[in-house]
Formats: C-alpha cells, structure tokens, sequence
C-alpha cells in the first residue's frame, strides 16, 4: 500500500549498455513468478487428474452420497463434506464474536503499551502448529470435555424438544463440537488481526467527529469503524473460513473419524482433510485411492473459492483506502 | 436521562465483552503452552536425542524424527526461499500495474492459505507416484511449496518499502536496474526478507499433513533422501494416536520441541522486524 509517486522501474531505453545483465535478471525473476502460477496450475492439474476414475465411476452422485465403504468399494463424499462444513460453521460461531472483541479491545480500549505485547501474544495463536492442538486437543480438553461440558450441554440444551437432537447422545469428549471449538482458537488470531488492521484504516477524523456528538465507544466502533470497513471484515472472515475448512491435522485427532452423518454435534464425524490424514497412506486400491483425491479436489474448490472472495473483499477495501 | 443511562450501560457491557474476549483468546495460549511444557518436559531426557524412534514396549527417542525433521526443513528452505525471493523482486521491482504482476499476487496470497494438505496430495501425485515410492525428497519438495508464498508475500512487502529515491541516487550514478535491485534495493530490505524466511522455516517447522503422503515415516535411522525418513511431526501423530504410554510420552516429548523451536523462530523474527529500518 506505498503511495509512493510511480517511478517507471522498467529499464529506461538509454541502458542499452547493461542490456544482457537486467535482460537476465529481469526475465529470470519473470521465470519465478511464472512459477508460481505453475505450481497453482500444477495442483489442480495433479487433483483433476487423480480424481478421474472416481468422478467418472460415480458420476456427480459421489457428491451427494453418504457411503464410504472400502470393502464393497462404495465411495460418496457427502459425509466428509458435511463435517467440513459443521466444523467450520462451529468454528465460525465461536471464533468471530470473540475475534471481533479482540480487535475492539486492542485497537479501541488498550493502553497503547499494551498494544504491541498483546496483539503479538495472540498472533502466537497462529503459530503454534496444528498438530500440537492436536495432540492437546486429544490428551487434555477432550477428557475435560467429556467430563464437565458434555454432560451440562446433554441435561441441558439436550432437553430441549426439537433442538435436543443437536445436543444428543453419549458424552465422548471427541467429536464435531469439541474439533469446531479447536477450529475457533486456531482461526481467532487469523481473523482479529485482520479485523484490527482495516479498523485501524477508519480515518480518526470520522471517528472524532462521532465522539465529539457525544457518541460511545460501542457506538463509535458499532456504527462508525464497522460500516467503514465492512468489506474488510467480511475478507478477514472468510480468510478465516478458509483457513477452517483445510485444517487438517488439529481435526483429525478429535473428530473421531467416523464416516457417518450424525444429527448430534456431539457425536464423531470426520472432515475432508481428516479423512485423507487418515486414510491415504492406508487406502488399497486405485478407486479408494482415487476417490480420496477426489476429496482433495472437492476441497481445493470449496477454499479456492472462499479465499479468492475473501481476497477480492480485502483488494476493495486497499482500493478504497488509497493503497 | 433514561436513555444517556443505558447507552452508558450499553458501552460498558461491550467494552467488558471485548476485555473478556481478549481474555479469552489469552487462556488458550496459556492453556496449550502450560499443559504442553507440564507433559513435555518429563520427556524431555538425553536419551530423546541420542536414539532412535523405538518399537512399543522399549525405550528410544527421536533422534531419527528430528535429523529427518531438520534435512527436509533445510533442503526445503534451500528451494524454497530463492525461489520465493526471485518471484518476490519481480513483484517488487518489475511489475508495477502491470496485469501478470496482479494475477501472481492473487494467486500467491490464495497458496499462502490454502491447505497444507492439498500441496500434499500434489507433490504426492508429481513425485510419489512417478519414483513408485515415498521419499525424504518429496517430502522437502512438499515443504519448500509452502515456503514459496511465504517468502514471496514479505519479500514483495519489504521491497515496496524501500525509499525510492535510494533506487533513484543509484539509477543516477549510472548503475543498471540489477545492479539497483541487488546492491541497493536487496541490502536495505534485507531485515525484512530474512523476516520472511524465519517465519516460513517457522511455518513448516511444525507442518505435519504435506509430509504424510510424501516423506511419509520411517522407524529406523535413515540418511538416504530417496526412501522415506522419519520426522518429528509425522511420527508425534502416530505415536500420539497410538495406545502405547512410552509412545505418548515421547509425542509430547516432540511436540515440547517443536513448539519451542517455533515459538523462537517467531519471536525471533518479531524482534527482528521491529528493529529493520524501514517500517510502515
């Protein structure tokens, strides 16, 4: 976002003297780039291919069905899409809300000594890798789950007529709700700290002007910051989303990898990702192998098209910020 | 006055809301560390580095994991941060406006998010299926396509913070664009790329899903970068999800290990950055 005044960085047509030097330089840094397309290229060129035999075996059907059954080699994707889904949903619920306190708290009430040490401390959040809330997940909140917010939510919200069956059954500590909750700490740090950077875009003026009516602070961020950077918001929300959606191995360890569709979020489920952690290296056969790509495939879309939505938000909100 | 009363009550309520999300997003971190330094550190013993990973029911550690851990780490960051530095200049330097140079940027923020596990699957159908069978090379293959982004996003971002007018005093003194780039352009924003690289190494440090396809484990002591090797993430999930008690132990033990090695890269690098010379 420099605002720097153009400054033509093509070579000038008068260094006909460094020509082979910046000739080379410049197109190998072109080669790079390239690359990187090649390699986005490469990843769906690499799922499509793969996945094939399973899309042609199963048609579109493979979308909708909810069997997974290696023995009778019997595959739909409907199952692992649904957790994927439900978990991120979960995610959502609980991570947003807290992320945006987060960013309030930071960019609005926080001394401003505390600012950098705090928002840093959450943005460790983000680096702690997956596979430690996995094993975390597994050995230490899971039974605490089990033991003390599964039986509350079960003689509770598990009561209620209609809405009851989302809370049904067993407390088994691992499950859809408790890999949501995971997912909504790992993808808090994501989305506050982009929610803090766009507030911080909200010019001061507008909101000096709010304070000087006499509004709140709440009212100041509620109908003032927000509106200003909603796009922005909704980018970070969907970054975060995209972010849920792959996740891989956090899930794997607390989903309990059950390929079933389960009215209770209580209840194993499995994801995409968590299916291929757990099955890929196990999977005999080109169709069961086959169709796990094709869940690799299936979920490459699904993020493709949060990310880019999410890029494209936040690409708008630049524009209009001057960037 | 009724309505000054609850506005007041309003905004009182929510700041404590924000207070107590702030809060909470703070517990976890707390949670996670303390919990994992309380299981870890038990593993932590002289034997964990001087041996190798150990059938159930015996003593070991994981000195296979972690020199496997550590190859794949370094030959994936030798990939990949060239690699990401090169496309990064060209975004930088070359491609101002220019409609490529947009599209490559899209892209690379779309691969920085993307999941981890589908470059997996990628570098698993480019070469795990082509050699016919699971390597240390496909597994640092794996990992240098997630260093890629990483380095390409914060070296394009240091770049572009470098004063123009220092690109301008050397184009003045007659000096060709490359020679700009590099002698110039490169040593003021050098802070910042070395930033970028840290955090990448920090990023795949702990990455688990693109190895479990590629490098996949391996029990044994092995050097060979064309057979499977083992690695400390891969090897934390299995022994981790196994039933064996010494196995969990020695997950945590890794898992500690892991974490702190990570945790420094990051703080490191914070530390790093806010001391660089150009910031925003």
């Amino acid at each position: 976002m420099s605002a720097d005044i153009a400054l033509p960085r093509v070579a000038p047509a008068n260094s006909r003297r460094h020509a082979p030097g910046d000739f080379i330089f410049r197109h190998l840094t072109f080669l790079f780039a390239l690359l990187v397309l090649l390699i986005l290229g490469g990843v769906i060129v690499a799922l499509v291919d793969g996945a094939v035999p399973a899309l042609r075996h199963f048609g579109i059907s493979f979308l909708y069905t909810d069997v997974w059954n290696p023995v009778t080699e019997k595959f739909g994707a409907l199952a692992p899409i649904y957790g994927t889904l439900v978990t991120s949903a979960i995610a959502m619920v609980v991570g947003i809300p807290v992320a945006f306190g987060v960013a309030m708290f930071i960019t609005e009430i926080c001394p401003i000594w505390l600012k950098r040490p705090l928002a840093t401390m959450i943005e460790l959040l983000a680096a702690i890798p997956s596979i430690i809330y996995g094993i975390w997940g597994l050995f230490v909140f899971a039974p605490f789950v089990q033991q003390y917010i599964q039986p509350a939510i079960i003689s509770s919200l598990g009561q209620i007529p209609g809405v009851g069956a989302l809370f049904a059954g067993p407390p088994l500590g691992i499950g859809v709700l408790t890999a949501g909750f995971i997912l909504a700490i790992m993808v808090l740090p994501f989305i506050s700290s982009i929610m803090r950077d766009v507030f911080e875009t909200a010019p001061p003026m507008l909101k000096e002007s709010a304070y000087g009516l006499g509004a709140t602070r709440t009212e100041v961020v509620l109908h003032v910051v927000l509106p200003y950077t909603r796009i922005g918001v909704v980018g970070g929300i969907m970054l975060g989303l995209g972010r849920a959606l792959g996740e891989t191995m956090a899930v794997t360890f607390v989903i309990g990898n059950a390929h079933r569709i389960s009215a209770s979020i209580l209840q194993p489920g499995t994801t995409i990702s968590a299916s291929l952690a757990n099955e890929f290296t196990e999977a005999v056969g080109d169709l069961y192998l086959s169709s796990l790509i094709a869940l690799g495939l299936i979920l490459f879309v699904i993020t493709f098209i949060v990310l880019a939505f999410a890029k494209l938000m936040l690409l708008r909100l630049q524009k209009r910020a001057g960037g | 006055m009724a309505i000054y009363a609850r506005r007041r009550l309003t905004n009182a309520l929510v700041m404590a809301l924000a207070m107590a999300a702030t809060g909470f997003g703070l517990l976890w971190l707390v949670l996670v560390l303390s919990t994992l330094l309380w299981n870890g550190v038990a593993a932590i013993t002289p034997a964990l580095f001087t041996q190798t990973t150990p059938p159930p029911g015996s003593t070991g550690g994981l000195l296979n994991a972690i020199f496997g851990s550590v190859v794949m780490t370094l030959i994936a960051t030798l990939i990949g941060t060239p690699t990401g530095i090169l496309a990064g200049t060209f975004l930088a330097e070359y491609s101002r406006g220019s409609r490529f140079g947009e599209v490559v940027r899209f892209i690379n923020d779309i691969l920085l998010s993307a999941p981890s596990i589908i470059v997996g699957l990628f570098v698993y159908q480019l070469m795990v299926v082509r050699m016919g069978h699971f390597s240390a090379w496909a597994g640092a293959v794996a990992l240098a396509i997630i260093v890629v982004p990483v380095v390409v996003r914060t070296t394009e971002d240091m770049l572009n913070l470098v004063p123009n007018t220092l690109r301008e005093a050397a184009s003045a003194l007659g000096s060709p664009q490359w020679k700009v780039i590099v002698m110039v352009s490169y040593r003021a924003a050098i802070q910042g790329m070395v930033t970028g690289v840290m955090l990448a190494v920090a990023r795949i440090a702990g990455e688990t899903a693109p190895l479990l396809f590629t490098a996949l484990n391996n029990q044994f002591w092995s050097t060979n970068l064309n057979a499977p090797m083992a690695n400390l993430p891969v090897v934390i999930f299995q022994f981790a999800m196994s039933p064996y008690a010494d196995w969990q132990v020695l997950a945590w033990g890794g898992a500690l290990l892991i974490t702190i090695t990570v945790l420094f890269l990051n703080i490191g690098a914070r530390a790093l950055a806010s001391w660089s010379t150009f910031k925003q």
